[in-house]
C-alpha cells in the first residue's frame, strides 16, 4: 500500500523539484559574470552547431509535405497553386518547430543530460558547489536561456529550408512552379501564423533544456544512472512536445 | 573550528549515521577511518553541507552551516578546500584551467598573477608541466594531485581529503601524505583526512575516529591508538595491509 502511494506520488514530487529547480536557476539570473563564458558556449553548440542536421530534416520535411500534398490533390479543378499553400503554412505553423524540437530533444537533450549526469556522479558538481560556486545558476541557467535564444533563431531557418525544399522538389518533380509556390503561400499567409510557430518554438527550447538539466543534475547511480536519465530526457522531451503543441494550438489558435 | 552534533543520516529508510558527533580542532590532523561503506563519505559531505542531516547539526566557527541561507553558506564554504574521492576535476577543461577555476572565480588576480599560482599549485603536487592537458589524458594518480593543486588554490583554511591514497601506488601515496603534512604544518589549515588506508592514517594524523556500524565507535590520538585493545578498531587496523607494529609506532612519533 504505501509503495502504491509513492509511486502515485513520485511525479508530483519529480514536478516540484523541477519546479524549484529552475527557481533556483533563475534567482541567479544576475550572477551574469559567473555564467557569462558558458553562455556563449552554449549558445554555439546548441544552436550553431545544430543548423545543419536542423536544416536537412526541415528540407526533407517540406519536400515530403509536397510531394504528398500534390499526390492527394489530383484534380484539375483545385488550381495547383494550392499545394503552395499547404505546404507553407504547414511549415510555418507545425513542421518547422515541431521537426525541430524533436531533432534537439535528441541531440541537444540527451547532450546536456548526459553531461550534467557525469558531472553529478563524477562529483563534479559537488565540487563546484565546495568552491563557493552556485552549481544550479552556473551549469542550468546558461543551457536554458541558451535553448530559449537560439530555438527561434533555428525555428525560423527551419521554415526557410523547409519551404525551400518544397519549392525545389515542387519545381524539379514538374508539380508546379515557384512561382505558383509561392503565389499560392502568399494568397493564405497569416501573419499570426509566424509569431505563434516562434511562440512554440520558445516554449520547447524551454522545455527540452530545462527537462534534460533536471534530468542530468538530479541522476544518481553512475554510469547506469547517466544512462537512465539521458534516455528520460530525450524521451520526456518529446512527450512535452507533444503535449505544449496541443495545448498552445487550442488556446492560441 | 568544526563541531558535529549528534548528526544522523538515512536513505530511503536505511541508517547510514546515527548519532555521530564529532570536533576537530583549529590546525589539526583527524582522520576519518572505517571499512568502505561505513559512511566516511557521507559524514564528509555534511562537514560541507553537500548533504543535509536528518537530525543533529554541523558548526564551522560557531554557525550552524544548515541554518544559513544559501549565500551565507557559499561563503563559508569559500574557506574550504575539498579533495574528492575521484579527483572531480572538471573534464571539459584541461589541467591548468582546473586549477585557475576558483582564481578566476574568487579573486580578482590578473591573468599574469593567476598563471604563477597556478603553476606554483601544480609544482607544488610535482605536477608543472601538465597544465595544457585534459583529466582524461592523466593517470588516476596525477588527476588526484591536480585536484589537490586546485583545491588548495584559493589557501584554505580547512581542507578535506577523501581516500587521499586509495588507488595510488606507494610512492604517489607517500608524496600525497607529505604534501598533506606540509600544508598542515607550514599554512596551518585544519585537516580532515577521510581514509581507509591506516599506511596513511598513521603518518599523518593527530586524531583519528573511527566508524563503525554509522557511530563513532572509537575515537582519540594516534598515540592512545596504538595502546587501544577496542576489539572491532583491531579488527580493522589488522585488516588494512599495514600492521601497527614497533615500527610504525616509531615513525609516527617522529613526525
Ligand atoms: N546519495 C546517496 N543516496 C543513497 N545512498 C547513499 C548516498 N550516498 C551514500 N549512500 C550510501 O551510504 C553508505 C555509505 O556511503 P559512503 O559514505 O560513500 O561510504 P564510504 O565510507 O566508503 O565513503 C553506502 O551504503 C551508500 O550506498
Ligand atoms: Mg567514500
Amino acid at each position: 500500500m504505501p509503495d502504491a502511494l509513492t509511486r502515485f506520488l513520485q511525479p508530483i514530487d519529480a514536478f516540484g523539484r523541477y519546479v524549484l529547480l529552475m527557481a533556483h536557476a533563475f534567482r541567479s539570473v544576475g550572477e551574469f559574470r559567473s555564467y557569462r563564458t558558458n553562455l556563449v558556449e552554449q549558445m554555439v553548440r546548441i544552436g550553431i552547431d545544430s543548423i545543419p542536421i536542423v536544416a536537412l530534416a526541415a528540407a526533407f520535411s517540406g519536400a515530403v509535405t509536397t510531394v504528398q500534398t500534390a499526390y492527394q490533390l489530383v484534380s484539375p479543378f483545385i488550381p495547383r497553386s494550392i499545394i503552395g499553400s499547404i505546404v507553407a503554412p504547414s511549415m510555418i505553423l507545425e513542421l518547422g518547430a515541431v521537426v525541430t524540437g524533436f531533432i534537439l530533444a535528441g541531440r541537444v537533450g540527451a547532450r546536456i543530460s548526459a553531461e550534467l549526469g557525469t558531472m553529478r556522479v563524477t562529483e563534479q558538481i559537488d565540487a563546484l558547489e565546495v568552491m563557493g560556486l552556485n552549481s544550479v545558476g552556473y551549469l542550468i541557467l546558461p543551457r536554458v536561456i541558451a535553448g530559449v535564444l537560439m530555438f527561434p533563431a533555428l525555428y525560423v531557418l527551419a521554415c526557410f529550408v523547409g519551404i525551400g525544399g518544397g519549392m525545389l522538389v515542387a519545381e524539379l518533380g514538374g508539380f508546379l512552379s515557384v512561382g505558383e509556390f509561392v503565389q499560392g503561400a502568399r494568397d493564405f499567409f497569416q501573419p499570426f501564423d509566424p509569431v505563434f510557430g516562434v511562440i512554440k518554438s520558445l516554449v520547447f527550447g524551454f522545455l527540452i533544456t530545462s527537462i534534460a538539466c533536471f534530468k542530468g543534475y538530479f541522476t544518481a547511480g553512475g554510469a547506469e544512472g547517466v544512462g537512465r536519465s539521458t534516455t528520460q530526457a530525450a524521451v520526456l522531451s518529446c512527450v512535452f512536445i507533444l503535449v505544449a503543441d496541443l495545448v498552445l494550438a487550442y488556446t492560441l489558435l | 573550528m568544526i563541531q558535529v552534533e549528534h548528526l544522523s543520516k538515512s536513505f530511503s529508510g536505511k541508517p547510514v549515521l546515527t548519532d555521530v558527533s564529532l570536533e576537530i580542532l583549529e590546525g589539526e590532523t583527524m582522520a576519518i577511518i572505517g571499512r568502505s561503506g561505513s559512511g566516511k563519505s557521507v559524514l564528509m559531505k555534511h562537514i560541507v553541507g553537500l548533504l543535509e542531516p536528518d537530525a543533529g547539526r554541523v558548526l564551522v566557527d560557531g554557525t550552524d552551516i544548515n541554518a544559513v541561507s544559501y549565500n551565507e553558506l557559499r561563503r563559508i564554504r569559500q574557506q574550504f578546500g575539498v579533495l574528492f574521492q575521484g579527483g572531480a576535476l572538471f573534464d571539459s577543461m584541461n589541467a591548468f584551467d582546473n586549477v585557475a577555476f576558483p582564481l578566476r572565480h574568487f579573486t580578482r588576480l590578473s591573468e599574469a598573477e593567476i598563471r604563477d599560482r597556478v603553476l606554483h599549485c601544480l609544482s607544488m603536487v610535482q605536477l608543472p608541466d601538465v597544465g595544457p592537458k585534459k583529466p582524461s589524458e592523466l593517470s588516476g594518480g596525477m588527476q588526484k594531485r591536480v585536484a589537490l593543486a586546485r583545491a588548495v588554490a584559493l589557501e584554505p583554511r580547512y581542507i578535506i581529503y577523501d581516500e587521499p591514497t586509495s588507488g595510488l601506488d606507494p610512492q604517489t601515496s607517500n608524496t600525497i601524505n607529505e604534501l598533506i603534512k606540509n600544508l598542515a604544518a607550514e599554512l596551518n589549515v585544519t585537516s580532515i583526512v577521510v581514509s581507509h588506508d591506516m599506511h596513511s592514517v598513521l603518518v599523518i594524523a593527530d586524531r583519528a575516529a573511527f566508524l563503525y556500524n554509522g557511530r563513532i565507535h572509537w575515537s582519540g590520538t594516534i598515540e592512545e591508538m596504538h595502546r587501544s585493545n577496542d576489539r572491532e578498531l583491531l579488527d580493522f587496523v589488522k585488516a588494512s595491509e599495514y600492521q601497527i607494529g614497533p615500527a610504525a609506532v616509531r615513525s609516527s612519533h617522529t613526525y
